[in-house]
Order: C-alpha cells, then structure tokens, then sequence
C-alpha cells in the first residue's frame, strides 16, 4: 500500500508537467523541451523568495509563479519568435537549446549545490490503512488537483482558452475569426511555464533544489504526457499519476536501481503498441 | 688536479647549502564538484606550508608548495602530475583530492620516481599496494565496523542497508556486507538509489516490512538526505549513515530529519566536545584553531586530509633528506602519528595506517554533531 501514497505524489508532479507539454502542444503543435527547466525554476524561486527573503508563503507561491510565467512569455518572445523558419523540428531544437541556457544560468545564480527549501508547515506523518502519508505529500496531492482543475475551466471556458483550442484546430480559420495566433501562442508559453514553476514549488521541500533537477523530470514528464495522449488534458493528469504509480510500484518488487528506466520502458512500450496513448485520439490525416 | 676536484667538491656542497629548498606537488580540486573536498585541502596545505617556513623549513629546507587545480578530472590530474615529475621536478607529491583521480596516477608514481600521498578515501588507491602511493583518509571498511561494533554494543543484531548507486555506495556497500560477515551481523535487506532519485519511499518501505534494528544508508550528496526525509515520514528509527555525509551541509539540507540520525565520522568534527584526556584533541584543536582564525570558515574532515598527508611528508623528510629511497622507507615506516583522521601506523604493507579507532559514532542533535552515546 505505501507504493500508492509515495506514487500518488510522484504522480501528481509528473501530471502538472505532462499538463505543461499539453498547453503548448494544443496551441502550437510544438513539444517543449525546456518544461522541466520551469519545473526548477519554480523550486529555485521558491527558495529565493520564501528561504532567502523570508517572505510568508502564502505571498511567495503566487509570486513564485507569476514571476515564471513572466519567464515564459519572454521564453517565446526570444526563443521562439525570433526564429526565422519556424518549422518544427527548428523550433523543437530550440526548446532545447534553451532549456540547456536555462539550466546555466540557474547554475550561475544558484550555484552548484542543492538548496533546500525548508518547510511551508509542520511536517507530520499520518497513518493509512498500508502505510504513512505525510501531510506534505497530501498538500502536492490537493494543491496539484485543484491547479489541473482550474486550468481546465480556463481551457474550457474562459475567452482565452477557447481561443488556445482554437488554434489548434485550425491557425488559420482561428486567426480569420480574428483570433490574434500570436498572443495566443505567448499566451500558452507563459500558462505552461506558471503551470511547471507550481508544481516546482510543490515538490521542492521533499525533494530539494538542484539546478539540473529540470532535465530528469522534464523527461519523465514527458513521458506521462506520451502514456496518457499527447494533447489530452485527463490523458496528461491520468498518465501522470499512472506513471507515478508504476515507478514507485517496481521499485518495490524490482531491484530499487531500476526506477529511473520506468519512465522510459513506457515511453517506448506506448510508442510500440498505442501511439496515441492510453487516453489519445487517433488524429485523422487527410490524404 | 686534487685541488681542482677539491674546489669543485666544495662548491658544490655549497650550491646545495645555498639551494637549501625541497619542492612539494599539490593537486587538488579546487573547482569542480569535489570542489568542497579540494578547496579546504588547499587551503590547508598553504597554510602548513607557510608555518613551516616561518619556523625556519624542514630540516633548513624550505618547501615549496607548486600547485595545481585538478577540478576533479582525471585527465587534467594525469597532465598536471607529469607536469610536477618532469618540469617543475618536485620531490614528492600530495592530493588528489577524488578517488577516481588518484587511482588515475597510481601507476605514474612510480613511473616517475615521485611518492604520492593521496587524499581520496577508497581502500583501492593503498590495495594492491605500491612502494610509491599512500592515503591519509580513513577506509570504508572501517566506516562500516564501527557502526557494526556500536549496533551490537546497543543489541542490535539485523541490518538492512540502502545504497547510493556510485562510486562511494558500491565500495561502501561492499564494505557493509564484507563487515557484516566479520562482526555477525545479519543484512536483512539490500536495497539501492540512484543519486539523483528524489523520493525513497518506496525502498525504505520495503526495507521497514523486513523489520530491522537498525538502517544504514551510504552515499553522498542531497539523495541522503532525502532518505533521511523519507525514512523519518515511514518512522523508521535508527539510521545510520556514511562517514560521507559528515558536514553541515547535509545538516542544513536535512533540516530536522537528521535529529538523532547517527553516523562513523572523524574525531575532528566534534573535536571541542572531546574529553580532555583524549589523545587527538591537542592536535585538532591546534588546527581548528589555525585554521578557523586564518580562512574564517568551519574546519572540514577533507582539510584534515591534506593535514595529515603535509605531515607525514614532513615527518618522513625530517629523516630522509632528499633521498626518495629513505624518503619512502622513512613513510612506510611511520609509527605512532597522531593525526586529525587518527592514529597511524604504516607497514610495507598498509600504506594508510589507520584501523577503525580512526572512527567514532557521532549523532546529529539539533543541528549539531555530537558524539553518540
């Protein structure tokens, strides 16, 4: 039973990331390789503001986030619209080239070691039918829940994220409908870059800050966005506490040494047999 | 002719009285990410070096220390050793600071007539052993006895053990099941985490159904410090852990997760809380002293290192002079040395000296070492 109180936490992290590939990949069409940079950046913010400048908590997650999503609208600004040829294999290159100037600069501000973020309460344990849950663990649970809830009203019925799935459809008809595409794909940006820096801040008192954390769990989740369908919004937060679950569930039958290649076995087993994903539609091509 | 070679003899004599100087190697990581290993050995030897010479050298002979940054790179260590044996022709070397580094030279000591006294812990760098490689630091081997001597001095006879999934954690690990054997203690479960891996939960879950008396963890870095975390969330008591984590860096990440963890350490982090009697304390506190009053910074067990390894270069040098083959029967044959990491005793064949007296349990409460009761 622990494996589903560890997993589920694992999960709800991997689900907010996944959810991050999906908003940009909704409106562009592009994977974002840098969402996990957002993810620490959002721990490094955290740290900065709560555990260097003090600031209460309740003040310091939405700055934390606000401040990322500010990051992200300039990540599109510089990164993205300035690329000439905007094909996607130049601009998916791109994302990853900046993911690495993001991880360098978090390196030069930062510095080398892991920081540590301290803790937003009182850390206490509670037992579960099966195991013990702590209530930090409970808090990425229900806070990571109600992020993917809200972001799901906002897709599904404010202006903006009509306009976002709109775009996707079809760039044109949206923009002769007198949808602005470009703000709508900065916009995307910057919701999937606040999106990573809050599951970021999430996790970072259990796991720590280190200036290249982005890059494992960008990859992994990734890999919960695959297994649940690229581009579906329940696939994403499905495949990203499925993956959680998978991953603490073979550490505990397999030798521990494996975890890191769940993540990946997956990746590949969905590729194999259902490359839409679990949750995915098969996407109709006209010939 | 007599005269002209008497002459010749005698200005020579006097060129080498004049010269009247001995040249030591250093190389350590100063940058890098052994960075915080490298820089206090460093510092240290500089510091040594300076009080030497202002006490008149070695024998008359002063030391010059010729320096190197390694950043922790094996091949960068590989040039810059042949670099200190064939151009700047230094006597001896001391450093490196890593592991994977100094086994990188061990053959080019004694390829190039230079002795090298490493900093770097594993047991491979003194085993199989070589005329010209020594080490200061302690073995895991006797990390893992002293924790085996107090888990049965408390009673506890099963031990399951989770380790980190490097260089450190599989020597470590082998130490543990190797010291177990010996002191008849039973692993109950053998568990493993990748360094960069930020949730245990699930091993140590597994680790808490097989019911052990206590928990030892082995490795380096924020991944013990997570288990810490975890292991305090599952309840499980009784952890121990590496001498690798015995500086207030792992204390500040693992916050109040790491109260009443305990772990084998040096005697110099808690040298001030030594008893009086204690044989070590003179000489710890002397450095502590010097070097917390010089540098402004807390006094690490990876100074001690060089600490040590500068002054079995001297103890040897005071009675060898320059010959490199005295020079290093002389080190071979160090007895009874009271350095910061503990009592040694070379042989021909021990070229680190220590045992596990090098070792004591110490515990972390409130945020500070303490010796273990």
């Amino acid at each position: 039973m622990q494996f589903l109180y560890s997993g589920l936490t694992g999960g709800s992290i991997y689900a907010l990331v996944a959810l991050g590939y999906n908003i940009i990949y909704n409106t562009t069409g592009l994977i974002n390789f840098a969402q996990g940079e957002f993810v620490m950046l959002g721990g490094m913010l955290i740290y900065t503001l709560f555990a260097v400048f003090g600031m209460p908590f309740i003040i310091a997650f939405p700055l934390a986030v606000v401040t990322a999503l500010i990051v992200g609208l300039l990540f599109e600004r510089v990164f993205i619209n300035l690329v000439r040829v905007k094909s996607d294999i130049n601009l998916i290159t791109v994302t990853i080239a900046a993911s690495i100037l993001l991880r360098d600069f978090a390196m030069h501000i930062w510095g080398r070691d892991t920081v540590t973020v301290g803790e937003f309460m009182p850390v206490k344990s509670i037992e579960l039918p099966g195991g013990v849950i702590s209530n930090q663990s409970i808090m990425v649970i229900a806070v990571g829940a109600c992020i993917a809830f809200i972001l799901h009203l906002f897709l599904k019925r404010s202006k903006y994220g009509r306009a976002m799935r709109a775009c996707f459809d079809d760039m044109t008809a949206a923009g002769i409908c007198g949808i602005n595409a470009v703000m709508v794909r900065v916009m995307s940006f910057g919701v999937a870059a606040a999106v990573g820096a809050a599951a970021g801040v999430l996790i970072s008192p259990i796991t720590f800050v280190t200036y290249d954390d982005g890059l494992m769990i960008g990859l992994k989740g990734f890999a919960a966005a695959i297994l649940g369908g690229l581009g579906s919004f329940w696939g994403a937060v499905a495949g990203g506490i499925l993956l959680g679950l998978l991953e603490s569930f073979a550490a505990t039958i397999m030798p521990s040494g494996y975890k890191d290649a769940i993540a990946f076995v997956v990746i590949l087993l969905i590729l194999f047999v259902k490359p839409a994903g679990l949750f995915g539609k098969r996407m109709a091509k006209r010939v | 002719m007599v005269r002209i070679l008497a002459v010749m003899v005698i200005i020579l004599s006097c060129l080498t009285a004049f010269a009247g100087e001995v040249k030591l190697g250093a190389l350590f990581s100063e940058t890098g990410p052994a960075s915080y290993l490298g820089h206090p050995e460093k510092l240290t030897a500089e510091m040594l070096v300076a009080e030497i010479n202002a006490a008149g050298g070695i024998n008359g002979d002063k030391v010059v220390l010729v320096s190197y940054d390694t950043q922790g790179d094996e091949q960068r260590t590989i040039n810059y050793f042949k670099r200190l044996a064939t151009k700047d022709k230094v006597f001896a070397v001391i450093g490196p600071t890593t592991t994977g580094s100094s086994l990188a030279v061990k053959d080019l000591a004694e390829k190039f007539n230079t002795p090298l006294i490493s900093c770097a812990a594993s047991a491979t760098i003194v085993t199989p052993v070589n005329k010209y490689v020594f080490k200061t630091p302690q073995s895991d081997i006797h990390a893992a006895e002293t924790i085996f001597k107090y888990m049965k001095s408390k009673g506890m006879k099963k031990a399951a053990i989770i380790t980190a999934q490097n260089g450190f954690g599989v020597t470590g690990r082998d130490a543990l099941i190797e010291g177990a054997k010996v002191q008849g203690i039973e692993i109950v479960s053998d568990e493993k985490f990748g360094d960069k891996d930020k949730d245990m939960t699930s091993q140590l879950s597994k680790i808490k159904s097989a019911s052990p008396d206590a928990v030892i963890c082995w490795g380096v870095g924020p991944a013990p410090a997570i288990v810490a975390k975890n292991a305090k969330d599952l309840g499980i008591n009784n952890l121990f852990m590496s001498h690798g984590v015995a500086s207030m860096k792992f204390v500040e990440l693992a916050g109040t997760s790491a109260d009443g963890l305990k772990l084998p350490a040096g005697r110099l982090i808690v040298a001030d809380r030594l008893a009086d009697s204690d044989p070590f304390k003179p000489v710890l506190m002397q450095y502590k002293k010097d070097y917390e009053g010089k540098f402004n910074m807390p006094v690490s067990a990876f100074g001690g290192h060089a600490y040590d390894a500068f002054s079995l270069f001297k103890l040897a040098y005071e009675k060898s002079g320059a010959d490199k083959d005295k020079f290093l029967a002389a080190l071979a044959g160090t007895k009874n040395f009271k350095g910061t990491a503990g009592e040694f005793n070379m042989t021909e064949t021990d070229h680190n000296g220590l045992t596990s007296d090098a070792f004591i349990m110490v515990e972390i409460r409130d945020g500070k070492f303490e010796i273990a009761q």
